[in-house]
């Protein structure tokens, strides 16, 4: 997969965004190649799951109306016996039972978390349970937004996840280039010598700069979070550098010939061209930042300092002596929505890379 | 010949401004510290006074310290989700590369949990394990089972922690394993059938070794996470469990270092866990490349 952006980019060379567009790795699902059906058979279900509990009662003529998107099998296999295929079918939907069970099972607790923030005091502790609350508690949300840290959480880690993001993609690329494309005596040696870095995990590198940032006086800030992260993250110098080594040489000696800075050719060349990469890079980085705990509770003391994942614990602890649940899980989902968010409307480029990442790893 | 060279010194430079920030925050953030370790876990400190040089012996009390080894031990129990949850989710994979219907949104209810913060989540499974009101003894009174008190039962809150992490991870291997499985060749599936192969043969001949690439990763990836997990266990057991039946290594270091203060302890135990996880991330290296040889 890695000579995708080669030939694109080799025939006009400033048209930006090409290589994107030439992304092979299909797991999106939306434009899937995948013939499924009428080989599978009997073939790869090996679930586990004994798939009799769950009988296929929806009669097979509901499949195409469900069927959302272009997810259909693309054609119809020429010689394939009737009774194989209607088998296909049969085992489709099983699979789909148990699928959807699972669904069911992944999504339940998060609207269970829900649902208890809009109940009464009263109704959390109620027995038997109560599953939906009488009348919706939209009050404790208010009461969230004005007597809790929340708010400040949201602007210190957005904050936090931007200004690192931000600075940071841009180290990243820079470096990357320079890794990928300059002449450097010893390049490899520096590269080699930033990977080494991956190796030592993060509590062990905690204590000491924590003694640092605390020499500094930066202890009770934003600072240690953000300062050490835009100096440039590895692994992104890592991915963005393996796109760029498929980008022809030829391309940044034409715009040396023709008289461009280094500087120039970073952002009127390489920049649009890593552009996908980038975005996808920068997408994952921030969910990483945006939900990271360690690093904030060892800093930040002081309530309105804090990030929102720390400020969420805290409550926590407070409001489970009060047994505030409704409270504790209002402010608990308000902080799951801003990256559910983005996930949902920028899915298919996070799966992407997400599988991208894992695949070259 | 001078042109030239006077035009790649240029370039050498711009070259190395271009690295200089990573280079830099790697000496800062990261050699440094290490070194800063290395110094701090061979004395007696606080953090604060004067260190008191003590050569090897936080080393030493390691190796006597139950809790350490109770921690560490702790941490390989919640690996045993690693496994489980990686054959959970290939053959979740196998599942959602049929044409189902409403695969794209399944897809995506499965990776929820993956992209949601984690202190959230932990805050959530806190609460849903809770003995009398919690979501999943509820769920399991409905089958007439009585479900213990999850975090508060020496038995039982390791096995809580280990249900919510494959939980919150299946939808990342999910994602890998679909991937992988539809990078392979349609003509492989159609050779075997034509030799007859059936469902299960095709399974452990064509796609076990195929996406084997990727299950290496993912070992390789959450051993390491799993030995460093925290977030999880602070939250759901702010004191590390019933008679600290939960407390993971850096739960335990962190603990020492900026709880007791007892930073040139903690540091050692850092270090420690550190080499650790080196050591363990070389061993699956060595044990993959002889495995692929064997293959071939």
């Amino acid at each position: 997969m890695t000579e995708k952006s080669a030939s694109s980019t080799a025939s006009s060379d400033t048209t930006g965004a090409t290589p994107g567009t030439g992304t092979t790795t299909d797991t999106t699902g939306t434009t899937p190649n995948t013939e499924a059906t009428p080989s599978a058979g009997t073939a790869p279900v090996r679930t586990g799951h004994g798939a009799a509990d769950t009988t296929p009662d929806t009669s097979p003529t509901e499949t195409s109306p469900l069927n959302g998107g272009p997810t259909h099998p693309v054609g119809l296999p020429v010689a394939r016996r009737l009774g194989r295929r209607a088998q296909g079918r049969i085992a489709d939907w099983i699979t789909f039972a148990v699928l959807a069970v699972g669904g069911v099972a992944m999504v339940a607790p998060l609207l269970w978390m829900f649902s208890t923030s809009l109940k009464t005091k009263t109704e959390v502790f109620a027995l038997p349970p109560v599953w939906i609350p009488e009348i919706p508690q939209w009050e404790t949300y208010v009461r969230m937004w004005e007597n809790s840290y929340v708010l400040t959480g949201f602007q210190n880690s957005f904050i936090v996840a931007t200004s690192v993001t931000v600075l940071g993609t841009i180290t990243c690329s820079l470096a990357a280039f320079a890794l990928a494309k300059l002449r450097l005596p010893g390049r490899n040696a520096i590269f080699v010598g930033l990977l080494t870095g991956i190796m030592i995990p993060f509590p062990t590198l905690m204590i000491p700069q924590f003694v640092m940032f605390s020499r500094i006086g930066w202890v009770d800030t934003l600072l240690p979070l953000i300062v050490p992260a835009i100096f440039g993250n590895v692994i992104v110098i890592f991915f963005l550098k393996q796109y760029l080594e498929n980008v022809p040489n030829s391309i940044i000696e034409a715009a040396k010939i023709d008289g461009a800075s280094y500087w120039q050719i970073f952002w009127r060349l390489i920049f649009p061209i890593i552009r996908p990469a980038v975005s996808a890079q920068f997408i994952l980085w921030f969910m990483m930042v945006w939900n990271d705990y360690l690093a904030p509770i060892l800093y930040l003391n002081t309530p309105e300092r804090q990030t929102l994942q720390v400020v969420i614990a805290n409550m926590n602890v407070q409001y489970a002596t009060q047994r505030d649940y409704p409270l504790i899980m209002a402010a608990s989902f308000v902080a799951l929505l801003p990256i559910l968010a983005v996930f949902l409307v920028f899915q298919r480029q996070i799966i992407e890379s997400v599988a991208l990442t894992g695949t070259k790893g | 010949m001078a042109r030239s060279s006077r035009l790649h010194q240029a370039e050498h430079r711009w070259a190395l401004a271009f690295v200089a920030a990573p280079v830099l925050g790697y000496v800062l953030f990261t050699a440094y510290p290490v070194g800063f370790a290395l110094y701090t876990s061979m004395t007696q400190w606080n953090g604060l006074g004067a260190m008191r040089f003590i050569g090897l012996d936080n080393y030493v009390r390691l190796f006597g310290d139950q809790y350490f080894w109770q921690s560490m031990g702790n941490t390989v129990f919640y690996m045993i989700g690693i496994p489980i949850g990686l054959a959970l989710s290939l053959a979740l994979a196998i599942g959602m590369n049929r044409a189902i219907p409403l695969r794209s949104m399944l897809r995506t209810v499965y990776y929820v949990p993956v992209i949601s913060s984690l202190a959230a989540i932990a805050i959530l499974w806190q609460w849903a394990y809770n003995g009398d009101f919690g979501l999943v003894n509820q769920f399991l009174a409905w089958f007439g089972i009585e479900g213990p008190n999850w975090l508060a039962s020496t038995a039982w809150a390791k096995p809580a922690i280990v249900i919510m992490l494959i939980w919150k991870g299946l939808g990342y291997s999910m994602i890998l394993y679909l991937a992988a499985i539809q990078s392979v060749p349609r003509s492989l599936y159609e050779a075997a059938e034509l030799d007859g192969a059936n469902g299960w043969q095709k399974f452990r001949t064509i796609t076990l070794p195929m996406v084997r690439p990727v299950t290496f990763f993912l070992v390789v990836t959450q051993v390491i996470a799993g030995s460093q997990i925290f977030t999880e266990i602070n939250i759901m057991t702010p004191t590390g469990g019933p008679e600290y039946s939960t407390a993971s290594s850096v739960f335990h270091i962190w603990r020492q270092a900026f709880r007791y203060q007892d930073m040139g302890y903690g540091t050692a135990m850092a270090i420690m866990l550190g080499i650790l996880i080196l050591i363990i991330t070389l061993v699956q290296f060595r044990l993959n490349q002889r495995n692929s040889f064997v293959l071939d």
